[in-house]
């Protein structure tokens, strides 16, 4: 004899509210920062980013110089400034491009399947092997060093995120019912891939892409470090950071404010990333 | 009979890594070829005349077709020829076995290092989930993910080596002790970019561990809350950690280039820019070879390991 | 007439989570007691508090959540133990298992070392004789060549097995009090139906008491020798199972029995008790079931009503507890 109760729903009321989380937010304020530097520098500025001052060579920061100036004289906060604009230009190219390709990669493959897809899949295997920033300095090796051979190095290296985010997503997508409604009312596959699925199966592509963009923004300051990104005397932070590295002892701060501001950039994507994520994560 | 499924899943996954060499070798072989215009050229400079361009074209074999010469850079790799370094003029072979140690070392004390740092703040940051502590610890890993490496190198460098002389600024040392003194800055660097990777998902993972059932039945048999921690609770949340160590090993190599750059250590990343200012694209060519060879295999062990930790692993 | 001394006596046990919601008073003056030898079945819906007190019994709840009033096992008092008494206690003296074997075993240790551990911790065998052990245990519950299974891991059981091995486990320390929460409920019938003699077997060999939670009254009727009805947190009754079933003393126990289905159900159509489970935060004035009941009075919505002996070795909560009709001939247990 079994007999049993009819299981009810649980009595405690689960009145979880999420709260908003304050990560967004302050990471979207952050962005606005960085956004007025990158389009107003001239504004912002006090110097010229690029004009020597031999009178005022390697001080200390001072009220006249608030991060003091470099071996040229040039006003390292000026710079900083200039460099907000090259930094987020950096940010946007090394993942745009990726994130247009390896999307639209990964919807057609996820949704035609078949050789497409496993010939992809492969491509991707074989990329994932070379360690990403090795890849891209022998690309930039080969090609020559500079933003643009970095932006071409990076989309041939950066797209297999992108298209492994979207083609699983589509291939989730493809079996939910609307889908599959839109096959039965006869729409091109052409027009459910791209008005149906692609809007849906996006998001977690977006979500990447701010984390990406805080990757892409080290990325180019390393390679810019490394004398193989972005060339002197373009006020670019990780360029900065290299042109102080032989005064660290002596004027710390021109190596010190770039760093700083290559953090906040840095900091500034990955708050909005995790804030995305939270917002857009349907439930939990 | 585990174990005999082990080796022949072992043998079965190398001899899936053969087609995977055969394409980074490719992938290796064609990088050279984009070169604009000819790579003799481009190898000798502007200077060289065109007698010289020739005979080197000849010399590296860059008369045949491409096939061919795809099939004798096969043929030199696999009877272990990489060719000779344009600016050192020796073996890029030899070059590279006498400078990965100094790599491998140093990756490996990396994530030595990391693992120490990160392990037991995630474990803290879970088991004081949601208060002040665990917001500090994910707070400072979040900005220590921003940080460049070169940055920490540098700052590092400056103030624990220069500054307060620590520790050397730059060599890799003699003996095993020296290496240790010797690459602990860099060593630290690296280690605290990898910390900041594994802290997020070891502490979710330990959450997710700490609330499962089978660890609530553990403290139910009352046995002692270390044995808890150590046996039940780690065992299992590092399954995940473990993984996602492997997959770093790219990033980690990526960062040693960068270290062993800011800190003059005789390593393989070093070699690397070096090579790469000096356009010595054997070195190049071998050291990316190399590096691809590295991670295959490390994604490899990865997995055994995996399958080793994890018994529920279906092996196939 | 004096019951002799209980091996386990809880009383005014209150158990209170936080939430953000607000504070949930899960458990709420509960008493009872376990003679030794015992099978106490607690039985109530999901939510009614039942397995929470079970964990509570156990000292498994930590801060933010507090737990309160008396739990005398063997003469002490739980509730105050130091760490070490508990260490000698949870585990030792009260074992305990779970409903999801598969979740409550740990995926990635064999099931021997799961029971060794606690053979090492609780009797101080290791080596082969813990081994030995764990077998004979693995034996005792009915596993297969148990000497074999030692060395493997949970998923490579089958449910049963694993409920079993679950079992073996928790035997090990050879406790004088076995909490069994929900133990058959993920299991097939047939299986329900060999745990459930193999917990009834174990304890006259053992001489065990056992508590065991269910929402399965079926259950209580196969193996329990009293049970104690559970509702919003309270007890609602407390009666030897052959009178509970035939005379409910709880307008509660008394809707539980006629949602039964079962013999003599030609008489009496199965009547699901209308309405879900109390909300805690908001429990009505008075009895917690009024809302539900078809016998509530104005008598019942002022306080509420306390748990009294109501015959020899009885106990309920009811206002109406006298004029409930009897079940004889409606349902046979």
């Amino acid at each position: 004899m079994t007999a049993t109760l009819t299981p009810a729903a649980p009595a405690a009321p689960r009145a979880r509210r999420r709260w908003p989380k304050p990560t967004l937010l302050i990471g979207l304020g952050l962005l606005a920062l960085l956004l007025v530097a990158a389009l107003f520098p001239a504004q912002l500025a006090p110097f010229s980013p690029t004009e020597f001052d031999y009178n005022a060579i390697l001080q200390g920061p001072t009220a006249r110089h608030p991060f003091g100036t470099d071996n040229f004289g040039r006003d390292v906060l000026s710079r900083v400034i200039y460099g907000t604009r090259i930094d987020l230009q950096i940010a946007l190219f090394t993942t745009l491009f990726p994130f247009i390709f390896g999307t639209l990669l990964g919807a057609v493959t996820g949704y035609a399947g078949r050789w497409s897809d496993a010939l992809v899949g492969r491509v991707a295997d074989l990329v994932v092997v070379f360690p990403f920033l090795v890849l891209v300095i022998a690309i930039v090796a080969v090609l020559g060093p500079g933003l643009t051979n970095l932006y071409v190095a990076v989309s041939a290296v950066g797209w297999v995120s992108y298209w492994r985010l979207t083609r699983g997503e589509v291939l989730t997508q493809k079996k939910a019912e609307y889908a599959q409604a839109g096959r039965v009312l006869g729409y091109s596959p052409a027009r459910i891939l791209l008005r149906h699925l692609l809007p849906n199966a996006v998001t977690p592509a977006i979500v990447y892409l701010m984390t990406d963009m805080s990757l892409g923004i080290l990325l180019g300051a390393s390679l810019g470090y490394l004398g193989l990104g972005a060339q002197p005397p373009t006020p670019e932070w990780g360029v900065m950071v290299a042109d102080g590295k032989n005064f660290m002892a002596t004027a710390w701060w021109i190596s010190t404010f770039p760093g700083l501001a290559l953090t906040l950039a840095g900091v500034t994507f990955s708050l909005i990333g995790d804030g995305l994520a939270d917002v857009l994560r349907p439930r939990t | 009979m585990r174990r005999g499924m082990h080796s022949h899943y072992v043998l079965k996954r190398l001899l899936q890594i053969i087609p995977t060499f055969l394409a980074v070798m490719l992938v290796v072989f064609l990088l050279v070829r984009l070169l604009p215009g000819d790579p003799a050229s481009a190898i000798l400079g502007d200077r060289a005349t065109a007698d010289i361009v020739e005979r080197t074209n000849r010399q590296l074999g860059l008369d045949q077709p491409l096939p061919t010469q795809f099939a004798l850079f096969v043929w030199n790799l696999l009877q272990g020829n990489l060719g000779d370094s344009i600016s050192l003029k020796v073996p890029v072979l030899r070059l590279i076995g006498e400078r990965l140690p100094v790599t491998l070392f140093l990756t490996v004390y990396a994530a030595a290092l990391g693992l120490l740092l990160a392990v037991p703040l995630a474990v803290l940051a879970a088991v004081r989930r949601n208060t002040w502590v665990d917001a500090l610890i994910r707070g400072v890993f979040q900005v220590g993910l921003s940080l460049p490496v070169f940055y920490v190198a540098l700052q590092l460098l400056t103030l624990l080596g220069a500054r307060l002389g620590w520790f050397p600024i730059g060599g890799y040392g003699s003996g095993t002790l020296g290496h240790l003194y010797h690459l602990f800055l860099p060593a630290l660097t690296l280690g605290l970019n990898l910390a900041a990777v594994l802290v997020r998902t070891l502490r979710s993972s330990v959450i997710e561990v700490i609330t499962a059932e089978y660890v609530e039945f553990a403290r139910a048999k009352g046995l002692r809350p270390r044995l808890i921690m150590t046996r039940h609770v780690l065992r299992n949340a590092l399954i995940p950690t473990v993984t996602l160590l492997g997959l770093n090993i790219g990033a980690l190599i990526g960062g040693a280039v960068i270290t062993e750059t800011v800190f003059a250590i005789p390593g393989v990343g070093r070699l690397m820019v070096d090579a790469i200012f000096g356009r010595d694209y054997p070195v190049i060519q071998g050291l990316t070879l190399t590096f691809a060879v590295i991670v295959s295999l490390v994604f490899l062990l990865t997995d055994l390991i995996h399958a080793r930790l994890d018994p529920r692993t279906e092996l196939s | 007439m004096s019951a002799p001394p209980a091996l386990l006596q809880v009383r005014d046990l209150n158990v209170r989570m936080p939430t953000p919601a607000g504070t949930l008073h899960v458990v709420r003056g509960v008493t009872f007691g376990v003679q030794p030898g015992e099978m106490l079945g607690l039985v109530g819906e999901s939510g009614s508090g039942k397995s929470v007190t079970l964990r509570a019994l156990m000292g498994l709840y930590r801060r933010p959540v507090t737990v309160s009033g008396t739990v005398e096992f063997a003469g002490q008092d739980l509730l105050r133990a130091s760490e070490a008494q508990w260490q000698a206690t949870r585990g030792a003296q009260i074992g305990m298992i779970f409903q999801e074997p598969m979740s409550a075993l740990n995926p990635v240790l064999t099931v021997g070392t799961q029971i060794m551990e606690n053979l090492r911790t609780h009797r101080g065998l290791r080596g082969r004789a813990a081994a030995e052990r764990a077998a004979e245990l693995l034996d005792l519950t009915g596993i297969p060549s148990p000497r074999a299974r030692l060395n493997d891991y949970p998923h490579q059981f089958s449910g049963g097995m694993r409920q079993r091995a679950m079992i073996a486990i928790a035997l090990a320390s050879e406790p004088r009090l076995l909490l069994a929460d929900e133990p058959t409920t993920a299991l097939d019938v047939t299986i329900q139906d060999q745990i459930l003699r193999l917990l009834l077997r174990l304890r006259e060999e053992l001489n065990m008491s056992v508590i065991l939670v269910t929402h399965d009254l079926g259950v209580i009727a196969q193996t329990c020798d009293r049970v104690a009805v559970m509702y919003g947190g309270r007890l609602m009754e407390t009666a030897p199972v052959g009178a509970l079933f035939r005379e409910p003393r709880h307008a509660y126990s008394l809707g539980l029995l006629r949602s039964l289905p079962g013999s003599g159900a030609r008489r009496a159509p199965l009547q699901p008790i209308p309405g879900g489970p109390p909300n805690l935060l908001a429990l009505p004035p008075g009895c917690a079931f009024s809302p539900r009941c078809a016998y509530a009075s104005g008598a019942c919505l002022g306080a509420e009503p306390p748990l009294v002996p109501v015959a020899p070795d009885r106990a309920s909560a009811c206002v109406h507890a006298a004029a409930l009709p009897s079940l004889t001939g409606e349902v046979s247990a």
